[in-house]
């Protein structure tokens, strides 16, 4: 029970497995010119050549190397799913610290605003800010992100709110300390768990979002994207499968390892709040 | 009484849902002042060679040479009488469009919900029945992969089982258009078609509902009044069943309420997969031919299929849980 | 085998001489990450027939858990009986399957718990969830359960039975919602009622009835009653005999006037020893600084909040629709007028909504009052700016209720006492030798300054607040409650302490409680509010000798076991006459 918190977070099987696949992930990501030098966008050998032969994951329609497109996928969606989330993190953050500490008719506006952002389908949405600005990693980072940000909004209100009538912080009232002291030093370190947890389990939505955006051919142009790989071989599931399998599969574990490390962080983060 | 009141809460929540329809129709005025170029040539279509004629007339009805406030009110103006305009493209009214394309929509979010929410709480009570059981374990398992997975993928991973290699269903479209069925045969042949795009948009909520119902179930079957059912001399199963359930239900109706917006994203992304002729494909469709008008009518529709879901959803509430006081008591 | 207790090794306690439980030896284990290996520890207890056995003892005693056990509606396979019997009439529940467990269930043994609110399904109908013990016990029409529903309510005196067999848990008021319960634990007439702190989420007065309703039903119906409580007050009131648990273990059991009058074991004396006396402390030396010259003056204060919404917050949170009412309004404070000399220490009593909670936190600038005035030495504080406020915060500071939230868990204590000193202009230094001073004299070692909060136990807690409050030199201290969140043993030493301080310091102190022993052990004056209104003020000593309103004397007269220290109990502090 008092383990110390890296003992708790590590030690769980899950959050282990999940971890190791993020980290094989970044590091693909990260390294992708040297263990992928092929570009993914050039013509490299024959088109369908099935995995394993000569190619480990194959070429689509076009003789592009799959295996290029996996690791080169990874760094697009990754850094517009953390950029978008951040984001997101920042933007719902503000929202949610001011609406809560203020509260009245500032927390009011903001929440109006807030639950407007929430009832909008915001995939459509986001797909309507896509096309309008036109496709570019920028406008995709902007789309994820405003769709994003009003459920940290509504966390970081309720955390705030419910911190702001803590006796502690009363204590901080009454001895004169200045509201943004209150805010950054009594509030927000007390409110940063809630708020880390949710934001991991964001970057995997915004995984997601990103992926079906490049997927309806709405993603960056010019970036190989997981998503894109599976929207352009769709058209040949029949003949060439393995074009759409592999990419899904890439989506699936790193979604899967990103919630499998968020619900680890949020149990070892609030030890007595675990479900059996 | 309760029905006068149930019926005040209505007219009540229709109210405050009008400033979010005038919220959307902002937001969709604002995207048009975004976009590059005017909104007569975004209206247009920017790749269509639209006559010179028809984007006079456009700038016209929109007031484009007006100031920007004046072309919001006519604007809101032309979209609160329902006239959203004309789609070029389509060579129809962009209103006509959509409400064609309506009830495939409707018939594939309903089936959702229904999958998607009986499913989960099913599942959700029997994985909570038998916390760490193997059918538990089992279902746990399921549920986080599911809740992993990209809708599109799976919709194309059923195909190629399905369709492609048992040929148990078909790939694409609501119904076989040369066969003609009528009456009964036609119903079940929409059924086999909405079979697997069903089962695709369902996977990602099931597990959604799955998760959040074990988890409340068992906050619930700790709760103190669930112990004060034990100290009756209740079974585990009728305190269950009889108690906890319904205290369970609640938040998993509110989550159902604030999931459907996203549900109704999820259906473009399976309607273009499966083909289904829903708003979904439309939007997808409007968005290549770079139709802006139809697609922000979608848009503010789909919005006001949120916003009345959600509504009845709130009335479910209502209607499971005694603590809210419906209408004002006076 | 464990050793007996002190207490327990002459002659064993005459037991009743017809049995309804006998509880043998019973241990129960807790998890292994727990601080100890057993919550209860090779206890044994007998209730008789219509007796009544209080068992008390502080938090984390084991005396709920040993309740709960009874029953085996303990939450395993956490907590686990490990040894022992638990005989009903002579049958061994701990034998019994899981089958005949439910038919003892709600039909021979019956249970009372501390929260009604929580206790009680809040989707289903009063009516049905007293009936579902009918229809699991018994093989009634539903016509004969109804009418045994109504007649288990006329019997707990529930006001209009009819109404509330149809009415929902959270339309009945506290105290209805605990004759619930009772009517719950009564409808089919169990040879034993366990009672789990019923009252202690309960105010006074209704508590006052609610014990006086058990009692009664007791003797009419000759039920067994194993009352669990911290509260020796309670006791007093209502037990035959006492068992007194600590860490699991009992160390003193006998009968009500043994126990109370003379206790056996140290522990027993020095829990009975800590509840403060009834009976006003006369104050003989006025404390030094003590003058006639007001420092509070409060004229015509009111503070008024919107209705309060529908249903939890939370709940509002995610269905907006949901209690955005706004009409109706409940006035907190009405019209308050209140002289307080510098010097003294005042009590504000009050129930629940009283307004005594929200009188204070006007005064200290945490709630802005809607009208009136209130000068502090001369300064007006009604209708002031945060910075406004700002130069009077060294004049008035605050304790807090609840010492596991009044603390910042991310900050060290030095930093949280040394804080307010800064912000008067103090150097960082000079305010963290303060703050070395100040834990000495809260009674606290000044190395704790390096330690964070959670590694300290409530009442060392409390002490820092104190420390924090005083960092400033206030002139004025108000506490909320101070110890109402700790146990009796500590709560004593609390209070002592800032009875200390304010005699040492000067201090003009205004105590919030809730509770009259309180009152009565630290403040010579005393104000009464009810629904926002001061309805008597004075000295303690003259209102409690002679309460003028119909509402104090209700007060005084429902404080559980008043009697028994005015009594029975030598009282080391002079009596007044």
């Amino acid at each position: 029970m008092t383990k110390p918190f890296w003992i708790r977070f590590v030690g769980n099987a899950r959050v282990l497995i999940g971890l190791i696949w993020l980290a094989l992930v970044i590091v693909g990501a990260l390294a992708a010119p040297w263990i992928a030098p092929l570009d993914p966008f050039a013509i490299s050998g024959q088109p369908f050549v099935r995995p394993l032969d000569g190619f480990a994951f194959g070429t689509d329609s076009l003789g592009r190397s799959v295996w290029s497109g996996l690791v080169h996928g990874a760094r697009t969606t990754l850094l517009i799913a953390v950029i978008a989330t951040l984001g997101a993190v920042a933007f719902g953050g503000l929202v949610g610290a001011v609406s809560g500490f203020y509260g009245g008719r500032t927390d009011n506006v903001l929440m109006r605003v807030t639950e407007f952002f929430q009832t909008i389908p915001s995939f459509i949405f986001a797909i309507l800010l896509v096309a309008v600005l036109s496709p570019s990693a920028t406008s995709v980072v902007i789309a994820i992100a405003t769709v994003s940000w009003p459920p940290i909004a509504r966390i970081v209100r309720g955390e705030v709110m419910s911190l702001r009538s803590r006796e502690f912080v009363q204590a901080a009232v009454t001895l004169g300390e200045e509201d943004f002291v209150i805010l950054f030093r009594q509030i927000l370190p007390n409110a940063l768990s809630p708020l880390i947890v949710t934001g991991s389990l964001l970057v995997a939505t915004a995984i997601l979002t990103e992926s079906a955006l490049s997927f309806l051919g709405l993603g960056a142009p010019n970036f190989m994207s997981w998503g894109f790989m599976i929207g352009a071989g769709r058209s040949f599931l029949r003949d060439a499968w393995w074009l759409v399998a592999t990419p899904g599969i890439a989506i699936l574990l790193t979604v899967l390892s990103i919630n499998l490390v968020g619900e680890g962080l949020n149990d070892a983060l609030n030890p007595r709040l675990r479900t059996p | 009484m309760r029905g006068m009141r149930l019926v005040r809460f209505i007219l009540t929540r229709l109210l405050q849902a009008v400033p979010v329809v005038l919220g959307v129709v902002v937001l969709n005025f604002l995207l048009l002042q975004l976009a590059p170029g005017d909104a007569a040539t975004v209206l247009a279509g920017e790749a269509g060679g639209a006559p010179a004629e028809y984007i006079e007339q456009l700038r016209a009805r929109f007031g484009l040479d007006k100031p920007v406030l004046v072309q919001l009110g006519l604007y809101l103006k032309n979209i609160l009488f329902l006239d959203l305009g004309f789609s070029f493209r389509n060579n129809s009214p962009v209103l006509g469009l959509i409400l064609d394309r309506l009830w495939p929509t409707l018939l594939l979010m309903g089936a959702t919900l229904v999958i998607s929410v009986g499913g989960g709480v099913l599942l959700g009570v029997v994985a909570a029945i038998g916390v760490r059981t193997w059918r538990d374990h089992l279902i746990s398992v399921a549920a986080v992969i599911a809740y992993a997975t990209p809708l599109f993928w799976v919709g194309l991973m059923l195909i190629l089982v399905f369709s492609i290699r048992l040929d148990w269903f078909p790939t694409s479209g609501m119904e076989d258009v040369v066969a003609f069925h009528e009456g009964w045969a036609r119903v079940v042949d929409i059924a086999h078609h909405l079979v697997l795009p069903t089962i695709t948009l369902s996977l990602f909520y099931l597990a959604l509902y799955t998760r959040l119902m074990r988890a409340t179930v068992l906050e619930q079957r700790g709760a103190e009044y669930a112990t004060t059912a034990r100290a009756k001399g209740l079974t585990e199963r009728a305190i269950t069943m009889r108690h906890v359930l319904r205290n369970a239900l609640l938040p998993v109706v509110t989550m159902a309420g604030v999931q459907v917006g996203a549900l109704l994203g999820g259906s473009v992304v399976v309607e273009t997969v499966f083909a289904w002729p829903g708003l979904g494909q439309l939007a997808f469709q409007s968005l290549f031919a770079r139709d802006f008008n139809l697609l922000l009518g979608i848009f503010f529709l789909s919005a006001c299929l949120v916003v009345i879901v959600n509504i009845v959803v709130d009335v479910i509430y209502v209607l499971l849980d005694p603590r809210i006081r419906v209408g004002s008591s006076t | 085998m464990t050793e007996l207790p002190r207490a327990m090794t002459g002659p064993a306690p005459a037991g009743p001489a017809d049995p309804v439980l006998q509880i043998r030896d019973l241990s129960v284990a807790l998890p292994a990450w727990a601080d100890r290996r057993l919550a209860v520890n090779a206890v044994s207890l007998t209730v008789g027939r219509g007796e009544t056995l209080c068992v008390v003892g502080e938090s984390g005693s084991g005396k709920s858990v040993m309740a709960r056990s009874i029953l085996r509606l303990l939450p395993e396979p956490h907590l686990r009986i490990v040894n022992g019997q638990v005989l009903l009439d002579g049958e061994d529940l701990a034998l019994a399957d899981d089958r005949r467990m439910r038919q003892i269930r709600g039909g021979r043994i019956a249970m009372v718990f501390q929260e009604p609110m929580v206790s009680l399904n809040p989707l289903m109908t009063i009516g049905r969830q007293i009936e579902e013990i009918l229809e699991v016990h018994t093989d009634w029409g539903k016509a004969e359960r109804r009418r045994r529903v109504v007649a288990t309510f006329e019997d707990v005196r529930l006001p209009n039975p009819d109404f509330i067999v149809g009415a929902y848990p959270h339309e009945l008021s506290g105290g209805q919602r605990q004759r619930v319960m009772i009517a719950m634990s009564l409808v089919l007439e169990p040879r034993l009622i366990i009672a789990d702190e019923p009252t202690t989420a309960l105010d006074v007065t209704t508590e006052a009835q609610v014990l006086t309703l058990l009692k009664e039903l007791q003797q009419r119906h000759g039920t067994a009653l194993l009352f669990i409580t911290h509260n020796f007050g309670v006791v007093a009131e209502i037990a035959d005999r006492v068992a007194v648990m600590r860490s699991g273990e009992l160390v003193e059991y006998g009968a009500v006037g043994d126990v109370l009058t003379n206790p056996q074991h140290p522990y027993t004396r020095a829990l009975i020893d800590a509840v403060p006396s009834l009976v006003p402390r006369r104050h003989p030396d006025a404390p030094a600084g003590s003058t006639a010259e007001p420092i509070l003056t409060v004229r015509g204060l009111e503070k008024t909040y919107g209705r309060p919404s529908a249903g939890p917050a939370w709940l509002a949170r995610l269905v907006p629709a949901i209690g955005k009412g706004g009409r109706g309004a409940v006035k907190a404070v009405d019209h308050v007028d209140l002289d307080i000399m510098r010097g003294s220490a005042v009590a504000l009593v009050g129930e629940s909504g009283s307004g005594k909670s929200t009188l204070a936190r006007c005064l200290i600038g945490l709630e802005a009052a809607d009208a009136g005035s209130a000068l502090i030495a001369g300064d007006q504080i009604v209708g002031l700016s945060r910075s406004g406020w700002r130069p009077l915060r060294s004049r008035i500071q605050m304790v807090f209720q609840d010492p596991f939230a009044s603390l910042n868990p991310r900050t060290r204590v030095g930093d949280i006492i040394a804080r307010g000193a800064v912000l008067q202009g103090e150097t960082p230094a000079a305010a963290m030798a303060q703050a070395h001073d100040l834990l000495k004299l809260v009674g606290l070692e000044a190395k704790a300054a390096e330690r964070f909060p959670h590694e300290f136990s409530g009442g060392q807690r409390q002490r820092i607040g104190i420390a924090r409050a005083l960092a400033v030199k206030p002139d004025i201290l108000i506490a909320d409650e101070p110890v109402s969140a700790l146990d009796v043993s500590v709560q004593k030493q609390v209070l002592d302490l800032l009875d200390d301080l304010r005699r040492r310091l000067g201090l003009t102190m205004l105590f919030i409680t809730h509770d009259l022993r309180v009152a009565a052990h630290v403040c010579e004056q005393i104000v009464v509010l009810k629904g926002g209104r001061i309805v008597e003020q004075g000295s303690t000593a003259a209102i409690f000798a002679d309460p003028q309103h119909e509402y104090t004397r209700m007060l005084l007269a429902s404080v559980p076991g008043r009697d028994w220290q005015s009594r029975g109990r030598n009282d080391p502090v002079d009596r007044v006459t």
